[in-house]
């Protein structure tokens, strides 16, 4: 919402400048964005006359003038054709700055000749279009003052958010109303502003327009005036130099004043050319299909949720939103119908999200008018016309009714207090909500005035009553604090995140935040998401990721197509199912997992086992009994078949999948291999039982634990676990660790089989082992392995 | 005999003392110590002495043999020390050469400043509480007093889903962490304080909004919570955060429709020599829109079938992109988002920089 401080000043007497204005605005909740000048830029300008204009020798469309700024002549060269001797006009010097053509002034030579600045025209200075020449200003213009002080152009320019809840604000008046009460000035009489004896309907003899309204619930109240023999010129030039003032372009007398009234009073009409309508007006619903071109040049198709404005013939207004194109005023109109109407906020806001079409209408109606202002707004609508584009008006029909009916509210004063945390006596409260317009019983029954459709509690009238007083005057109260030291505060599930992923980064893993939704494509390459937008921002930004892979993938490669060798990432976020949204700490290797070293002269790609081991380093840290975990089956389609697997404590407690990701995956994502990765599934980790803090009692063995190897000739696919499980089982009591130190094919080990070196400890408990003892338990470790195929190595 | 054992002495230790290496050290040994050295052929000579002479000799051929011992002993460690300092002399490395890469893991600034916040906030007893983030539009709108209608609806840039949900809700991103209010309400009994940090969505792309960013909600539920208490809670908090006390925050009256009354919060800020906006100051050169607060509606509570009349109580939503950027001096919203290496390893936290009272919530 856009006001010049000089427009405030119509509705409020007041002496506060533009700061202590802004300042109060901001103070009671009316934000001020900005507040500029334009006067400022414009201020050095100053008025001059041309004392006397020569051709330039040296080009025919030069001229030499001789510039009088007030302080003596200057000789400045022109191109303009309008420069001429007696001339009054805007000079600018050396050293100033030139807003159209954007460029600084300085003494300059023309073609030979010496100019001390320029002459300029409205369109250099940012104040119009014409550029036909330099300006001309009346005769008796003052010679060496700034132009913009005596045209009026200081004038402080606000632009304040408005928040949904304001609709009395979206009005001049509405905003001079809370300065009033917020003690900045006072509240001139409406009639005063106008010029008007009173606000009673100016009501002709002629017959009133036959309008109607047949959907009283999206246009409850359609009140009409036709004003017959006008012409539609420009406005006047206060009218105007305030809608420029505001960044709107002045189009004619009649539709300034419909642009004037919405932004003064936040009461938005519509004029009607009579010439173009057949028969009565009527507010009805739409016909499901049917078609209106509206002001906006678009053609909208409507439906039968939508209240129309229309004739015999056609819809001319998409009522409260916007007008029809057809049935608009032009310069030839000398018959209109001026419409006051009240629409539903409901019907507007619906009808507004559905058409996406958003005015300066809707944003008042949607919000909600004064539903008792409908008359008033027509008496000043009438007057303008009347005043301003002559004419005789006609009687005044009012169809339908506005909900006007008074809310009143049960308020106890004490809540200021209770509730806002301030201390205003009951006195003060009722003196705030009075200027503000309420009306205020002994017993504090408050009476909603009819343009405050925001309130409707309790509650609203403390914030009315603080935002008047001042937030600034509330006091800070500690919230109570529980007894002793604060109580940890972090779920199991948060424990285990922070864990994972800080054990993450010690890894060497530079956390990502990327994307929740990811391209169709990408998605389709990990088996499709389950949630697609059906308003997405872009394509690539469309399914709601099923896993955290393709973002950091794709950042990976990022990193890569600037020269990063190794990428190490990680992301803890969720991953979108059907049924949950699964916490999930994803780590990724793209490239070198090692880098060029001196002692190896080479880098080493990342493999799959770098994925084993940051899937079992997170987990382990995160609390999972990795001791426990079981490597089950390989990772699925993403994955390579070969060089995948999953970990967890059975085939329906899977806590991770690691491994190298399927080329057809790489391809599809568009990132070059090697790319390790592992998904490690957060929300599968299983709760620590809790048992306190005391450990389980522990005495260290006291005898020497003792190391024996063994090798073992095994099938080739044998996977090396199940030998290692086997062995650990031999003998429970004795065998403590196994360990697999060798992995060998080729010479000595027959076709299709391989060699497994395993080194066990054996740790004795109340006596040293004999040979006797050792050789019992190498036999069971022997027979224990033979169960898996494996036979000893001679 | 006097003069041959002092002399003997004198011959024996310069021999030890000459000794170049432990051959040489050895020879000495047989010389003196020998079954036919020097000293041994002395020591024989004690038995044939009268018990007089051996009174006077004796000591005199007993020092001498021990004299000569420990030189051999000191000579030969000398002799050892020389050896190996001449090994390791030749086994030296050069000791520049450069180990390799130190793990450069980091922690992105967006789960630090989460961790920052659950730790300023569990000490005023505020749990952390989590919820969907694909939600239906009951828990991110109607419950929270935005109608259908609500102009509010369309300031949020929704995303939607085609589905509904089984009681029919449309289902949708969530715009704001605020659902989680209603989800704690309706879960949980008061009295409540938590904070719900998390992703939030809004259809809004442009230099300085993301498609997704992240917010912290906070909520208290209680008896006799008033807006002196937010304006506390908020002081408390920004100043724990921004890690000084010389920080003024300026309330304004505003408008959610999910709080009466409802202010947005500033805080002031000066700005450095060179002109970068610093948070804090007693004296503020401006003011930087951090968070929006209110006390919660009355409408809100009824929708989480608690009584107004017993339980009121406050709530605010701040971003935590923003929270980051203020605090750590980072300009682009839209690299947290882009996993550039160079930028997490600059402005990222090392992994044991965790935020601890006792350590500080700022790294």
């Amino acid at each position: 919402m856009k006001f010049t401080l000089s427009w405030l000043k119509e509705h409020l007497d007041t002496t506060a400048d533009a700061t202590q204005v802004a300042d109060a605005l901001t103070r009671i909740g009316l934000e001020v964005e900005d507040i500029s000048n334009p006067a400022d830029v414009l201020r050095p300008f100053r008025i001059a006359r041309v004392l006397t204009a020569a051709p330039h020798p040296q080009a025919d469309k030069l001229q030499v003038l001789s510039v009088d700024a007030g302080e003596g002549p200057l000789q400045v060269v022109c191109g303009a054709p309008n420069a001429r001797a007696g001339l009054v006009g805007i000079f600018g010097g050396p050293g100033m700055y030139v807003p159209g053509p954007e460029m600084t002034l300085k003494l300059t030579s023309i073609r030979g000749v010496e100019s001390n600045g320029m002459m300029c025209s409205f369109r250099e200075l940012l104040l119009g279009e014409d550029h036909n020449g330099i300006v001309e200003l009346p005769e008796d213009a003052p010679v060496g003052e700034s132009y913009a002080e005596w045209a009026g152009l200081d004038d402080p320019l606000f632009d304040v958010a408005i928040t949904p809840n304001r609709q009395d604000c979206m009005g001049v008046r509405g905003i001079a109303r809370d300065l009033a009460a917020a003690g900045l000035g006072t509240l001139k009489p409406l009639a005063d502003v106008y010029r008007m004896a009173s606000l009673a309907p100016i009501a002709g003899d002629g017959p009133a327009p036959d309008v109607r309204t047949d959907d009283v619930g999206g246009c409850p109240a359609f009140f009409a005036q036709a004003v017959s023999g006008v012409t539609n010129g420009a406005s006047p030039e206060w009218m105007q130099a305030k809608l420029k003032a505001i960044g709107q372009k002045p189009i004619s007398m009649l539709v300034d004043i419909t642009n004037f009234v919405s932004i003064d009073l936040g009461r938005p009409l519509h004029v009607y050319d009579r010439a173009k309508l057949t028969g009565a007006l009527v507010a009805r619903l739409a016909k499901d299909g049917e078609q209106v071109v509206a002001l906006n040049g678009k053609t909208y198709t409507l439906d039968a949720t939508m209240t129309v404005i229309a004739d015999d013939a056609a819809v001319h207004d998409i009522g409260g939103i916007m007008g029809g194109e057809h049935s608009g005023v032009s310069e030839t109109t000398t018959d209109v119908l001026i419409e006051c109407a009240y629409f539903d906020p409901d019907h507007i806001a619906l009808t507004g999200q559905k058409l996406a079409l958003t005015s300066d209408a809707r944003q008042r109606f949607e919000r909600g008018v004064d539903p008792a202002f409908l008359d008033d707004g027509l008496a000043i609508a009438t007057k303008l016309v009347l005043d301003h584009c002559g004419g005789t008006p006609s009687a005044i029909m009012r169809a339908g009714a506005a909900p006007v009916a008074a809310k009143t509210v049960a308020y106890d004063p004490a809540l200021v207090a209770t509730l806002g945390g301030m201390d205003v006596p009951a006195d003060r409260q009722k003196a705030i909500l009075e200027r503000l317009g309420f009306v205020v019983s002994d017993d504090f029954a408050v009476t909603v005035p009819t343009w405050r459709r925001d309130v409707d509690g309790p509650a609203d009238l403390v914030e009315e009553v603080i935002r008047i007083e001042g937030l600034d005057k509330l006091p800070s109260t500690p919230l109570p604090r529980a007894e002793g030291v604060a109580k940890p505060t972090a779920t199991p599930e948060q424990r285990i995140e922070r864990k994972a992923r800080r054990a993450a980064a010690a890894r060497g893993f530079a956390e990502a935040v990327t994307w929740s939704f990811l391209s169709e494509k990408e998605a389709a390459a990990f088996g499709g998401g389950h949630w697609t937008l059906s308003n997405p921002i872009s394509e690539d930004l469309k399914v709601m990721r099923p896993s955290l892979i393709p973002g950091l993938a794709r950042a990976a490669q990022r990193n890569r197509d600037r020269g990063e060798r190794s990428v190490k990432l990680f992301e803890l976020g969720r991953r979108y199912l059907t049924d949950a949204e699964r916490q999930t700490l994803t780590v990724l290797i793209a490239g070198e997992a090692q880098g060029r070293d001196w002692r190896t002269g080479k880098a080493r790609g990342a493999d799959a086992f770098d994925a084993k081991a940051e899937a079992l380093g997170v987990l382990a840290a995160a609390g999972a009994p990795v001791d426990r975990l079981q490597l089950i089956g390989p990772g699925g389609e993403t994955w390579h078949p070969g060089r995948s697997g999953q970990l967890g404590l059975g085939p329906k407690m899977i806590l991770a999948t690691f491994g190298e990701l399927h080329p057809e995956t790489l391809r599809a994502l568009d990132v070059e291999g090697p790319v390790v990765a592992a998904e490690i599934y957060l929300d599968a980790i299983p709760a620590k039982r809790d048992t306190g803090r005391t450990r389980a009692a522990y005495a260290p063995a006291a005898l020497q634990a003792v190391r024996r190897d063994f090798a073992f000739l095994v099938a080739a696919d044998l996977q090396a676990d199940k030998l290692i499980r086997a062995i650990q089982g031999a003998d429970k009591q004795a065998i403590v660790e196994v360990s697999l130190f060798d992995v060998f094919t080729g010479q000595g080990v027959p076709e299709g089989q391989k060699s497994l070196g395993l080194e066990v400890v054996l740790q004795p408990t109340d006596k040293s082992f004999d040979e006797a003892a050792l050789k019992a338990i190498a036999d069971k470790i022997v027979s224990a392995a033979a169960k898996q195929g494996a036979t000893l190595r001679g | 005999m006097t003069t041959d054992i002092d002399q003997l002495r004198q011959e024996l230790l310069s021999a030890v003392e000459g000794a170049a290496d432990l051959a040489a050290l050895e020879a000495v040994r047989v010389t003196a110590l020998g079954k036919q050295g020097a000293v041994t052929g002395l020591l024989k000579t004690l038995g044939a002495l009268s018990p007089e002479e051996r009174q006077t000799t004796g000591p005199r051929i007993h020092s001498l043999r021990e004299a000569v011992t420990e030189a051999l002993a000191t000579r030969k460690g000398a002799l050892d020390r020389a050896a190996l300092d001449a090994r390791l002399a030749s086994e030296t490395l050069d000791m520049s050469l450069p180990i390799g890469g130190l793990a450069t893991g980091s922690v992105h600034p967006v789960s630090q400043v989460m961790e920052e916040l659950a730790e300023i906030f569990a000490d005023l007893g505020f749990a952390v509480a989590t919820g969907p983030e694909i939600e239906d539009d009951w828990h991110n709108f109607t419950a929270l007093n935005i109608p259908e209608t609500h102009p509010a609806r369309a300031m949020h840039d929704t995303f939607y889903f085609d589905e509904v949900d089984g009681e029919g809700r449309q289902m949708l991103l969530r715009t704001h962490t605020s659902p989680v209010q209603i989800r704690t309400m309706v879960s949980q009994k008061p009295p409540i304080r938590i904070i719900a940090p998390g992703r939030t969505y809004r259809s809004d792309s442009d230099a300085t909004h993301t498609p997704m960013f992240h917010q912290v909600e906070g909520l208290v539920i209680d008896r006799g919570i008033t807006m002196g208490h937010l304006k506390w809670t908020l002081e408390t908090f920004v100043k724990a955060f921004f890690e000084r006390d010389d920080i003024v925050l300026r309330l304004r009256p505003s408008y959610f429709p999910f709080t009466e009354p409802s202010m947005e919060v500033d805080v002031g800020y000066t700005r450095d020599k060179s002109g970068r906006r610093m948070i804090g100051g007693t004296e503020p050169d401006g003011w930087m829109e951090i968070l929006g607060s209110g006390m919660v509606h009355r409408k809100v509570i009824e929708a989480c079938d608690l009584d107004p009349t017993e339980w009121q109580g406050f709530a605010f939503g701040c971003g935590i992109d923003r929270l980051a950027m203020l605090k750590y001096g980072i300009d682009d919203l839209r690299a947290f988002f882009d996993g550039d290496l160079r930028w997490l390893r600059h402005y990222g936290f090392a992994a044991l920089d965790v935020p601890t009272l006792a350590q500080g919530v700022g790294a």
